[in-house]
């Protein structure tokens, strides 16, 4: 079977992504996952076992500072010339900011035909891909060159299938122009241990209705209680009550989580865009004409400051 | 410095959108269609480098006819002049193609900086400062928060899932800019007037050099094959809470088994 080509999300932090292993999964449909980690000295080796539990025959390594210290250019090159080699079945990314600007330059070097935001993909190359905000299911073919699509995370459910990968060591030979966005600095904030916002199987997420930014320890404590990441309203947001990277909507993040819990959350459009493919979606808000309503599995219309300590204490309770 | 600014008009996402049932590309006619939001802020930006730095900003945008609204909307804010790459052929083209015309255009318009929102509230594909860059073999630095012009360079704050980078390019470079880094003025009275009369040129095909066989379905790298529209949700059970909501949602989220 041929190669299928994942090319691996990870983080300093916490490892190989979980969409990475959803990739891998859905690879192992298509043929043989092969896995692409391009990064700094080192980093193929941390990942390696996560990249086989879950049924990566072959671990292609690129690893540089010319890598690491720039923004997605040499990682496209170094990718390209990969693709050229072994004539992949079908290449993978992510479907978050990095995922989309590799597969962006490689549509570009190969002349090849790119598809972003897919939930499946077929043997036949048929992805499938969620569009306006939800609404439309569409279903696309990449009409030259290979699938080259990227795969929104919590599409696919990761399956483990033990694999021992044999690593080869790809030769970095990038040009000066891939060199002309320099990283100079690297700034990690993110929170404590909540999972990230886009793979979280359970989401918390606050409007305007939270009322300032101290009572989003209420959301944030419903959130670790359930496991679930926080998430906030541009409403919110723009209203400074929680930081922008954890948005969900048409201008932030779409998440599309197992559980959504949306407080103090009106539903406008601009949200909803975000989040409207949840599975089951909860909704606490004090108007209950409000639209969140309208998507909501489960509505409490009432006292988000009433409602939210009592089920937290009933979740304390229970546990 | 000369800046360009991409412009793209999008259908209004506040409002209902479709696929065509006859050719499968966005259905324009029956939309009310505006300027993609994340441009506004890019023509701020761009702006605010001209009132510090000088120089020009001119609109760059690649649609059909009726997109000259959202080109005289744009320059109402305040930018120079404007360039509508304008060709019946290029209808039903994929972003590749896309980024090739543009790219075309870039050429010809010699730019030190092109800004441009970080996606389109249409597509949501976030690929085209990337596609640009590679084609004119610039730098890239995208989904900026901050942007700060020294001379010719540039420098970029840059949110990641992990907290945020600091990048730097030096001009000419392509950046993409999200909601967060400026607030885009309201057009005034003076501006709109003075929109109607700023230049707005128009490039077809020819004039950039590219084939029409290279763009619009027959030069597409990729194909919608079907679209359906997906069910709308159906709301669940609603309660008012009477001193039991939090309990009673408990009980909900255990029957799901999330407790």
């Amino acid at each position: 079977m041929a190669e299928v080509l994942v090319v691996v999300e990870a983080t300093r932090e916490f490892g190989v992504k979980k969409v990475t292993l959803e990739m891998l999964t859905l690879a192992r449909e298509l043929g043989t996952p092969s896995a692409v980690v391009l990064g700094g000295a080192g980093a193929a080796e941390a990942l390696s076992a996560k990249l086989g539990e879950y049924g990566a025959e072959k671990i292609y390594a690129a690893e540089s500072e010319e890598i690491d210290g720039h923004l997605v250019a040499p990682k496209a090159t170094v990718l390209a010339e990969l693709v050229n080699r072994v004539q992949p079945a079908a290449v993978l990314l992510a479907s978050a900011q990095e995922g989309k600007e590799i597969a962006a330059r490689l549509a570009v070097k190969l002349d090849n035909g790119i598809l972003t935001d897919v939930v499946s993909l077929d043997a036949d190359g048929t992805a499938t891909q969620v569009a306006f905000a939800g609404s439309t299911i569409v279903k696309s073919k990449v009409t030259k060159g290979l699938p080259l699509v990227t795969v929104r995370p919590n599409s696919v459910t990761p399956t483990p299938a033990a694999a021992t990968p044999a690593v080869e060591q790809l030769t970095v030979a990038v040009t000066d122009t891939d060199k002309l966005a320099r990283v100079v600095e690297r700034v990690a904030e993110q929170k404590g241990s909540r999972p990230e916002l886009t793979e979280a199987g359970i989401v918390v997420s606050g409007g305007r209705g939270v009322g300032n930014a101290d009572n989003f320890k209420l959301v944030e404590e419903l959130a670790d209680l359930l496991g679930g990441a926080v998430g906030a309203s541009r409403a919110a947001v723009d209203s400074g009550y929680y930081p922008h990277q954890f948005q969900v909507g048409q201008t932030g993040k779409t998440v599309s989580p197992q559980l959504y819990v949306a407080l103090g959350i009106s539903g406008a459009i601009q949200h909803r865009a975000g989040m409207q493919t949840s599975k089951t979606i909860v909704a606490v808000n004090k108007d209950g004409e409000a639209p969140i309503f309208e998507l909501a599995d489960y509505g409490v219309v009432g006292d988000l400051f009433k409602i939210v300590p009592q089920a937290a204490e009933e979740i304390r309770k229970r546990k | 410095m000369n800046i360009v600014v991409l412009v793209k008009q999008v259908p209004d996402s506040g409002a209902d959108r479709n696929l065509r049932a006859d050719d499968n590309t966005v259905d324009r006619g029956s939309a009310n269609n505006v300027i993609n939001e994340m441009d506004e802020y890019a023509i701020e930006e761009a702006l605010k480098i001209k009132e510090a730095h000088g120089g020009e900003v001119t609109i760059l945008t690649m649609g059909p006819d009726r997109a000259t609204e959202s080109i005289r909307k744009a320059l109402s804010m305040g930018p120079d002049s404007a360039v509508h790459v304008l060709d019946d052929a290029l209808h039903g083209s994929c972003a590749v193609a896309t980024s090739k015309v543009l790219a075309a255009a870039l050429g010809q318009l010699g730019a030190d900086l092109v800004i441009c929102g970080a996606e389109s509230t249409d597509g949501r594909v976030q690929v085209m400062p990337h596609m640009l860059a590679e084609r004119l073999g610039v730098a890239a630095l995208t989904g900026a928060r901050k942007l700060t012009v020294d001379g010719g360079t540039l420098t970029v704050e840059r949110q990641t899932e992990e907290g945020y980078e600091v990048v730097t390019a030096s001009t000419p470079a392509v950046v993409s800019v999200w909601d967060t880094i400026n607030e885009p003025r309201y057009p005034s009275f003076k501006g709109i007037m003075a929109a109607k009369k700023k230049p707005v040129r128009t490039l077809s095909l020819a004039d950039l050099g590219v084939a029409p066989t290279e763009v619009g379905f027959e030069g597409a790298t990729s194909a919608v094959v079907e679209h359906t529209r997906r069910p709308p949700r159906s709301g669940g059970a609603k309660i008012t809470d009477e001193g039991e909501g939090g309990v009673k949602l408990v009980e909900f989220l255990a029957t799901e088994k999330f407790v």
